[in-house]
C-alpha cells in the first residue's frame, strides 16, 4: 500500500472528509480534516477493510498562535500493522472554541492521550469519560504547552531566537 | 437494591468496602504511583490510578533546547534503558536532517541498545521474582546489570543517565577495555542467566503466583495501544525492530518471542526469551562489526575533536556554531520510533527551522499501556495487582515524562 493508494481510497470511499493532504518530510502521508468530520473519518480509517488503520499509535496537541482561527491542532498517528504503513491525521480548531469529539469510543487508548492533550493545550474532548488534568496539578489554571507561556525568565537576552535563525513566532521570542 | 443484598452479591466477608491508597510511595510499587483501590476484603473492586508525580515537563523543556541538549532529557524517560531513548532521539534528528550514519556506528548503536534492553529486562524480571518472594535471583542479576553499566561507562562515561552517542554517530569508538568487558560478558553471562532462569521458570511457587495474574486479551491490548513485551505476551508479534527496521536491524537474525495468555507469567517468559535474542543480536553485531568511521562526516552537527578546536580555525567555527545553536536545520516534521524496553518509543518532531524543536512529542509506551491497569487488576487479589504492575514494567520516568 502506498500513500497514493491510501489517498485514492479515501477520495473514493469517503469523499468530502479531506481538507488537505501532503507528504511530510519523513514520507508519511499527512491528512487534514475538519472538526465536524474527524470522528467519522477516524472511524472510517479504522473500519474500512482496504485501509484498516486499526492502531492508534499516539495523539498530541500542537499550538500555532499565528494561524488565525485554527490555532490549536491535534495530530492523530495511526498505524496499519498488516500493511505496515503509518498515517497522520490532523485537525485544527480555533483557540476560543477548542472543542473536538473524543475518540475514546473508537480506541480506549485515546483516554489518557486526550487527557494529556487537554492538560497541556486546553483542548476539550467532548464525550470523554473523565476529562481532567493528568500530569499537572489539579488546580493549575494555565495550559502550559501553549506558546504564550515562556519557559525561562523573560528578562534573559542571551537566548533571543532572532539571533539563532528562528524568525517566526511571538511566543518563542523574548522581546 | 437494599445495601445488604448488594454487598452479599459482591461476596463480601463483612459487608464493607474499604478504600485503600496504594501509593504514591509504597515499598511494593517500585516508583511513585498512586492507585486508589476499592477493596472488598482482599479483592479489588475498582482501581483509580493517579499519575504525574515526577512530571518534569520534558515536552516544554525540549522547546527551549538545542537539539543536542535534548539528549539528556531523553535519558530520564525510561531510565532503565536510557541508551535506547538516546539513540531514538539521535535517529529522529538524523531523519530530519537527512544524515546517513556509517555502518560501523549503526552496529555500535545496536550493541549498546541491546545491552540496554538486557539491563531493562533483567531489572523487570528479577523484580517480578522479588515480588513473588524470590530475592535471590535479583541479587545475582543486579551484579550482571552492574557489568552492563561498566560497559556503558567505557562508551560514554556515565552509568544510568547515559547521554550516549551523538547526532551523526557515536561520541567515541569502543575502547580496548570495552572490547574486553563485552567479550567477557558474552562468555560468562549466558550461564548465569540460565541459572536465574532455572530458579523461576518451572518453579511451582512462582508459576502459581504468576499464571493467570493480570491477564489481558490481544484485542484489548491492541485497543489500549499496547506495544513491546506486554503486547507480545498476548500473542501479537509486533516489534518495531522488525516492522520498521532502523539502525541496520534488518541485518541480524533473531526471533520475536510471543506468549499466549497475556498474563504475568507470559510477560516474564517473553522478556526472558527477548534477553536471549538480545544476546544473539549483540554477538552477531560484534562479530561483524564493520570497519570504518564511528560517526558521519557532518561537521554542521557533529562536534569536531577538541584538539582541533584549539588549533584549527575551521573546527573552532563549527564548534562555536554547534554550541551556540546556529546550525541550520531543515523545516518539516518527522516521526521516528524505536523498540524501547517497554515498546514503541516514538518521537514526533516538528521543526520550523529554528535551533530548537517547534514541538516535540514523546510517544511513551508506559503512559499508554498503564491506563489498562484498572481493567487488568479488577477482581483480582491485591498481591496479584502488585505483581501485575511490576510485570508491566511501568517506569515512572517514562510514564510522567
Amino acid at each position: 500500500m502506498t500513500n497514493e493508494l491510501i489517498h485514492a481510497r479515501i477520495e473514493q470511499q469517503a469523499p468530502g472528509f479531506l481538507t488537505g493532504s501532503e507528504t511530510a518530510r519523513d514520507g508519511m502521508l499527512t491528512l487534514e480534516t475538519t472538526r465536524e468530520h474527524i470522528y467519522d473519518f477516524l472511524q472510517f480509517l479504522r473500519d474500512d477493510e482496504g485501509l484498516h488503520f486499526h492502531f492508534l499509535t499516539t495523539l498530541c496537541g500542537i499550538h500555532y498562535p499565528d494561524q488565525n482561527g485554527r490555532e490549536l491542532g491535534v495530530m492523530y498517528l495511526l498505524h496499519n500493522w498488516r500493511k505496515n504503513i503509518r498515517l497522520r491525521v490532523k485537525v485544527f480548531v480555533p483557540i476560543e472554541e477548542p472543542h473536538l469529539p473524543s475518540v475514546t469510543t473508537i480506541w480506549p487508548a485515546a483516554n489518557w492521550m486526550e487527557r494529556e492533550t487537554f492538560d497541556f493545550f486546553g483542548i476539550c474532548f467532548d464525550g470523554h469519560p473523565k476529562l481532567t488534568r493528568i500530569l499537572n496539578v489539579e488546580d493549575m489554571e494555565v495550559f502550559p504547552l501553549r506558546k504564550e507561556y515562556k519557559l525561562e525568565d523573560g528578562t534573559r537576552t542571551d537566548k533571543d531566537d532572532r539571533y539563532f535563525g528562528r524568525d517566526g513566532h511571538e511566543g518563542q521570542r523574548f522581546d | 437494591m437494599p445495601i445488604q443484598s448488594y454487598f452479599s452479591q459482591l461476596d463480601s466477608l463483612d459487608g464493607e468496602l474499604a478504600t485503600l491508597n496504594l501509593g504514591p510511595t509504597h515499598p511494593a510499587t517500585h516508583g511513585i504511583f498512586q492507585n486508589v483501590l476499592k477493596m472488598n476484603g482482599e479483592k479489588i473492586v475498582s482501581a483509580e490510578p493517579t499519575i504525574g508525580y515526577i512530571h518534569r515537563a520534558f515536552e516544554k523543556l525540549a522547546e527551549r533546547r538545542p537539539y543536542n541538549q535534548i539528549t539528556p532529557i531523553t535519558d530520564r524517560l525510561n531510565y532503565c534503558s536510557s541508551p535506547i531513548n538516546n539513540m531514538g532521539w539521535h535517529m529522529t534528528v538524523e531523519k530530519l536532517a537527512g544524515i546517513e550514519v556509517p555502518k560501523r556506528a549503526q552496529y555500535m548503536r545496536v550493541i549498546i541498545m541491546e545491552l540496554a534492553r538486557l539491563a531493562d529486562h533483567l531489572i523487570c524480571n528479577s523484580v517480578i521474582g522479588v515480588d513473588t518472594g524470590a530475592l535471590t535471583g535479583f541479587t545475582y542479576m543486579f551484579q550482571e546489570r552492574e557489568r552492563i553499566y561498566d560497559m556503558y561507562e567505557e562508551v560514554c562515561g556515565t552509568r544510568l543517565t547515559t547521554n550516549v552517542g551523538r547526532i551523526g554517530g557515536m561520541e567515541r569508538d569502543f575502547s580496548p577495555a570495552f572490547h574486553k568487558k563485552l567479550k567477557d560478558f558474552l562468555r560468562t553471562f549466558p550461564a548465569k542467566f540460565e541459572e536465574f532462569n532455572n530458579l523461576l521458570e518451572r518453579n511451582r511457587i512462582f508459576m502459581d503466583r504468576t499464571i493467570g495474574a493480570g491477564p489481558i486479551s490481544a484485542e484489548r491490548a491492541m485497543a489500549y495501544g499496547f506495544t513491546g513485551p506486554n503486547l507480545r505476551a498476548c500473542g501479537v508479534d509486533y516489534d518495531v525492530r522488525v516492522a520498521l527496521p532502523y539502525s541496520s536491524y534488518e541485518d541480524f537474525d533473531f526471533i520475536i518471542p510471543v506468549g499466549t495468555q497475556g498474563d504475568t507469567y507470559d510477560r516474564f517468559m517473553v522478556r526472558q526469551e527477548e534477553m536471549r535474542q538480545s544476546l544473539r543480536i549483540i554477538q552477531q553485531a560484534y562479530d561483524n562489526l564493520p570497519a570504518g568511521d564511528y560517526h558521519a562526516d557532518v561537521p554542521d552537527y557533529y562536534l569536531p575533536p577538541k584538539d582541533d578546536v584549539y588549533t584549527k580555525m575551521e573546527a573552532l567555527i563549527y564548534h562555536f556554531k554547534i554550541v551556540m545553536g546556529e546550525v541550520p536545520i531543515p523545516k518539516g516534521e518527522v516521526y521516528h520510533a524505536v523498540e524501547g524496553g517497554n515498546g514503541e518509543l516514538g518521537f514526533y518532531l516538528i521543526s520550523d527551522g529554528g535551533r530548537q524543536p517547534y514541538r516535540l512529542h514523546f510517544r511513551r509506551p508506559c503512559f499508554i499501556y498503564y491506563q489498562a491497569y484498572p481493567e487488568m487488576v479488577k477482581g483480582s487479589m491485591l498481591s496479584d495487582a502488585i505483581l501485575t504492575m511490576s510485570s508491566m514494567n511501568v517506569i515512572a520516568g517514562e510514564l510522567d515524562a
